[in-house]
């Protein structure tokens, strides 16, 4: 019997939201590696000399410079908020025969992540 | 004249056509109908020749999952008040090779829900006799494969998964959240049967959690989730593997 194959085409991902959603959140991901690639850049640049160093830190002043960082600030918390609510999907647990809130378990990422930050945010500000 | 809708319907007659059309019915609006009436009475009606799969009309048999406006559904599950007045287009399920009409060709996700074993698996020697009864199971070990067990194989979940449509080798959701509902089951010794299929490449690594197979589960089984819990199981395997190689018992 000949059946029909029906093409899809590259476009295929545009057809519904929830799919140009994901395919957001893939190219997130992107911007989180070019991030941890300049975080290395950074140390890097720091052991170079106090020179080196300051030459660095004026081109990251520039206005095109602020712009990629807010850019990329957008792009990594579209990444780290979608794998948050994600994540009650993978940690599911149990107390007893009751499934423990997926609320709670995501709701104790953000904790987490909230802590973690406010404590980044003291140690840069050297408070 | 009572009120009345379009539906634009996907036709592919092998015999008299290489290339799919679309035909357009016009069928009578009633508040109570789902798309399946609206289908059926164009073949009582209007046009014998429409092929379609059906059966319970009460959304268990999960035979008549088509999609909707481009979104995998149970044809005997939407209502068409839900999308009145505009015109609904009726397609063969995504990713499937189409037949007939609205039919499309399940061979490949039979031979994977076959092949993934989909059955209480015990060791060898470790079956008990009939006569000493059943494996006993307590609600709380019930509760953790349950969700996993209401699959009604519609492969609704097939049609919204865009790996599936571009790389028809991957297993698939529903084939792997069954696979992972046994491997959950207290009762159950077969994970290593299984894990080979379930943990190669075209296993749960091949999924990239895009989340729509949950999305559309009329039995809300959420495959995706069975999927990543696979991959954290299985990644877990790799570092024991990995870091106590002399603790190789699974």
């Amino acid at each position: 019997m000949s059946t029909y194959h029906r093409p899809v085409p590259n476009t295929w991902w545009l057809k519904r939201k929830p799919y140009v959603l994901f395919m957001i959140r893939e190219l997130t991901s992107i911007f989180v590696a070019g991030y941890c690639i300049f975080l290395l850049v950074f140390v890097y640049k720091l052991t170079q000399g106090a020179d080196i160093y300051g030459n660095f830190i004026d081109v990251l002043k520039s206005p095109s410079s602020v712009a990629l960082h807010l850019i990329t600030l957008a792009f990594v918390l579209y990444h780290t908020i979608t794998w948050f609510n994600l994540t009650p999907k993978i940690l599911v647990l149990y107390k007893g025969e009751e499934r423990i809130s997926q609320g709670l378990v995501a709701g104790t990422f953000y904790a987490g992540w909230i802590v973690v930050s406010v404590i980044v945010a003291l140690f840069v500000l050297g408070m | 004249m009572a009120e009345t809708m379009k539906l634009e319907i996907f036709r592919y007659r092998p015999e008299k056509e290489n290339e799919p059309t679309f035909q357009t019915y016009e069928v009578p609006f009633l508040e109570d109908w789902v798309i399946l009436d609206a289908i059926n009475y164009i073949k009582d009606e209007i046009d014998g020749t429409l092929s379609y799969r059906w059966s319970c009309q009460m959304g268990v048999c999960g035979s008549c999952g088509v999609m909707i406006n481009g979104v995998p559904k149970l044809s005997c599950a939407a209502f068409l008040k839900d999308y009145y007045p505009d015109k609904i287009r009726v397609e063969p399920l995504t990713g499937f090779p189409v037949e007939r009409d609205l039919i499309s060709q399940i061979d490949d996700f039979m031979t994977k829900l076959t092949n993934i074993q989909p059955y209480i698996i015990r060791k060898r020697g470790e079956e008990k006799p009939l006569d000493e009864g059943e494996y006993l199971q307590t609600p709380a070990e019930l509760a953790r494969f349950k969700p996993y067990s209401m699959c009604i194989n519609c492969m609704l979940c097939y049609a919204a998964c865009p790996v599936y449509a571009l790389d028809s080798t991957f297993i698939g959701p529903a084939a792997i959240a069954l696979g992972q509902r046994y491997n959950m089951d207290s009762r159950d010794q077969g994970r290593n049967a299984r894990q080979e299929l379930i943990a190669s490449h075209e296993g749960i690594w091949e999924c990239t959690f895009v989340g729509e197979c949950s999305a559309v589960c009329p039995k809300d089984v959420d495959p995706a989730a069975a999927i990543q819990r696979a991959k954290v199981s299985s990644t877990i395997d790799w570092f024991k593997d990995v870091l106590i190689p002399w603790g190789k018992k699974k």
